[in-house]
């Protein structure tokens, strides 16, 4: 048998005396087998030992009942690719793993857990503790009657719960192979765009005007379209006054910013209807100013309607002049 | 035993003639285990994970990614597609600069590219179009990143370093625009830096950088010239190095929504 370190015998040897009202000394006296046991309780508590059989009998049963559920939509979605990291979700879920810990009493003692004289009374306190003492205060008479035979060595102290060693972190997510899933349609969209673009070029032919000239100014001057609607919002305004650089600069940084100046945290689109709606009209505004630089702007930067004056473009020269 | 017929002796000979090249040496060497090049690779989970993982594409791609984000309709492919035209820019971009002078030549030269070169058109036209289109891809892709809400926690750094990939996709675009020497080019980069001559306080020296001088010259060609074949295309690959292994540290693609 293992040694039990001396304080811990000790500190039972306190509690035993303190339940059985006996001396300390004599406790441990006994507990080291040096001296007769104290015995007062009648006889062995047979339902202190049903409820303790029960109780572990039931406890791990409620444990698969919780945890199907959870698990088996679960399993449904995930098919044979999936992932699913070792039992994370099984650990995380595992409701109550219950542990009855067990108190052995040293066979050497002899002595049984003494048991009250009303079992119906005691029952819950049972559960942590036998309860002589209160069966003392009950006026159980203290009979010795004792069967070496029917020994209670073991009671339910606690209900731990269990806690996996391991801690998940994530939870198990949906995934598929990278090949072929992922790669195929990158690889088709990439065909698909070359094809586009190679189509394009063969159809579209780019502009090359008369060779650079600074003397001869064109009318319009404008800028690649990605710029021109920032040409269009330039002309609203004395761009000296406006100043062009700093404000395009603030704007910019504003923009690398704007994920630490939205700190919704939200994500569904309904979560975060002024976000969507401030970039819609930013698009929208965007879209408008670009339209009106590439196709309303004629000699002058004057209002021009495309059908009646013409287009301003010569980025696309050729299919402008398609006929 | 039965007898074989010609044909498929034939057949059996090709057969195992491939078999024998694809197991030797030469290709064993070439291509790591899993990869489908190699001889007996069946289609099986293991192997499915060892073609990214045995193989360079590891350095773009992780083995598995979450099935929502493989559906086509949730990134559109944009990233990915701003990455593709970007290289078929640089490659279609190298093949120009062997006929091209960024001198007093530079506009005789693209005139001889397109009418004594093969193909030359169809190429300067590819590399004009593609940088169009570079432009308004990646600014789809800024928008589909921001209808996701996919800037947000953890991925705000790499909206930050999105940002300035538009920079550099937008000053790729607006140096090359100069190059072709012509009336448009000439002027249009003379609107630009125009405006960045407005700039309070250091309005004119920033022209002057701009255009190496006060107005655009052939001095202006060169600066442009090698910002746009070197530096610039320098950054932006260190910049997309970063933003693509931001977001496979950031957890991959963000979502479902
Ligand atoms: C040269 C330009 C760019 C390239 C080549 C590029 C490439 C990519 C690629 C391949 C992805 C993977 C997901 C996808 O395809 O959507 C991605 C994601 C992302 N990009 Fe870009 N990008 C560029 C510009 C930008 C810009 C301008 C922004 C925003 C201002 C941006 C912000 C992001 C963010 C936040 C993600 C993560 C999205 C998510 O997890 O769903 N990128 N980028």
């Amino acid at each position: 048998m293992v040694d039990i370190p001396e304080h811990l015998l000790l500190r039972t040897a306190e509690a035993r005396a303190k339940a059985l009202g006996i001396s300390v000394e004599q406790a441990l006296a006994e507990m080291k087998g040096q001296s007769e046991p104290t015995i007062i309780s009648k006889e062995p508590d047979a339902q202190l030992l049903e409820e303790t059989a029960v109780q572990e009998a039931e406890v791990p049963k409620s444990e698969p009942d919780v945890e199907k559920p959870k698990e088996e939509p679960a399993a449904e979605k995930t098919e044979s690719e999936v992932i699913t990291p070792i039992k994370e979700e099984h650990a995380a879920e595992t409701p109550q793993k219950v542990a009855a810990v067990t108190i052995e009493e040293k066979p050497a003692a002899k002595a049984p857990a003494p048991a009250p004289e009303k079992p119906a009374a005691q029952a819950p306190a049972a559960k942590v503790s036998a309860p002589p003492a209160a069966a003392a205060k009950n006026g159980a008479p203290e009979e010795v009657d004792f069967a070496p035979e029917v020994k209670v060595t073991q009671r339910l102290l606690t209900v731990v719960k269990a806690k996996p060693i391991q801690k998940p972190v994530a939870e198990p997510v949906d995934k598929v192979n990278t090949w072929p899933h992922l790669m195929l349609p990158e690889f088709v969209s990439l065909m698909a765009m070359t094809a586009f673009l190679i189509l394009l070029s063969a159809i579209l032919q780019a502009p090359l005007l008369e060779e650079a000239n600074p003397n001869v100014t064109p009318n319009p001057a404008k800028a690649p379209w990605y710029f021109l609607g920032l040409q269009e919002l330039l002309s609203y305004w004395d761009p000296q006054i406006a100043g062009v650089m700093i404000p395009l600069v603030l704007g910019v940084v504003l923009w690398m910013a704007f994920p630490y100046i939205d700190r919704n945290p939200e994500t569904n689109p309904s979560k975060r209807k002024f976000a969507i709606m401030f970039y819609t009209f930013f698009l929208a505004g965007a879209g408008v100013l670009t339209i009106i630089g590439v196709l309303f702007r004629g000699p002058g930067w004057n209002w021009t309607y495309p059908w009646i004056d013409g287009i301003w473009f010569d980025d696309l020269l050729d299919w402008i002049h398609f006929e | 035993m039965q007898k074989l017929s010609l044909r498929d002796k034939i057949k059996e000979a090709r057969i195992s003639a491939a078999d024998s090249f694809r197991g030797g040496k030469l290709m064993s060497s070439i291509f790591r285990p899993g990869s489908p090049f190699r001889k007996g690779y069946v289609d099986s989970p293991r192997n499915r994970s060892y073609v990214v993982m045995n193989n360079v594409l590891y350095h773009l791609h992780p083995v598995k990614v979450k099935r929502h984000g493989v559906r086509l309709s949730y990134t559109l492919c944009l990233g990915g597609l701003s990455f593709f035209l970007f290289i078929v820019l640089t490659i279609t971009g190298i093949w120009l600069m062997f006929y091209f002078r960024p001198t007093e030549l530079a506009y005789v030269d693209i005139q001889n590219l397109q009418t004594s070169i093969a193909f030359g058109s169809l190429v300067r036209n590819m590399h004009r179009w593609g940088a169009h289109l570079m432009v308004l891809v990646v600014f789809l892709h800024m928008s589909r990143v921001f209808y996701h809400g996919a800037y947000k926690a953890p991925r705000e750094f790499n909206w930050v370093i999105g940002v300035i990939l538009l920079l550099l996709t937008l000053l790729l675009s607006f140096t090359g625009y100069l190059l072709p020497w012509d009336q448009l080019a000439i002027w249009a980069v003379t609107v630009g830096g125009n405006m960045a001559g407005y700039t309070p306080v250091i309005g004119a020296q920033a022209k002057f950088g701009l255009f190496a001088g006060l107005e655009a010259t052939t001095a202006t060609l060169l600066r442009f010239y090698v910002l746009h074949v070197l530096f610039l295309p320098f950054i932006i690959v260190i910049f997309m190095a970063v933003h693509f292994w931001r977001v496979r540290k950031d957890g991959g693609i963000s979502g479902p929504l």
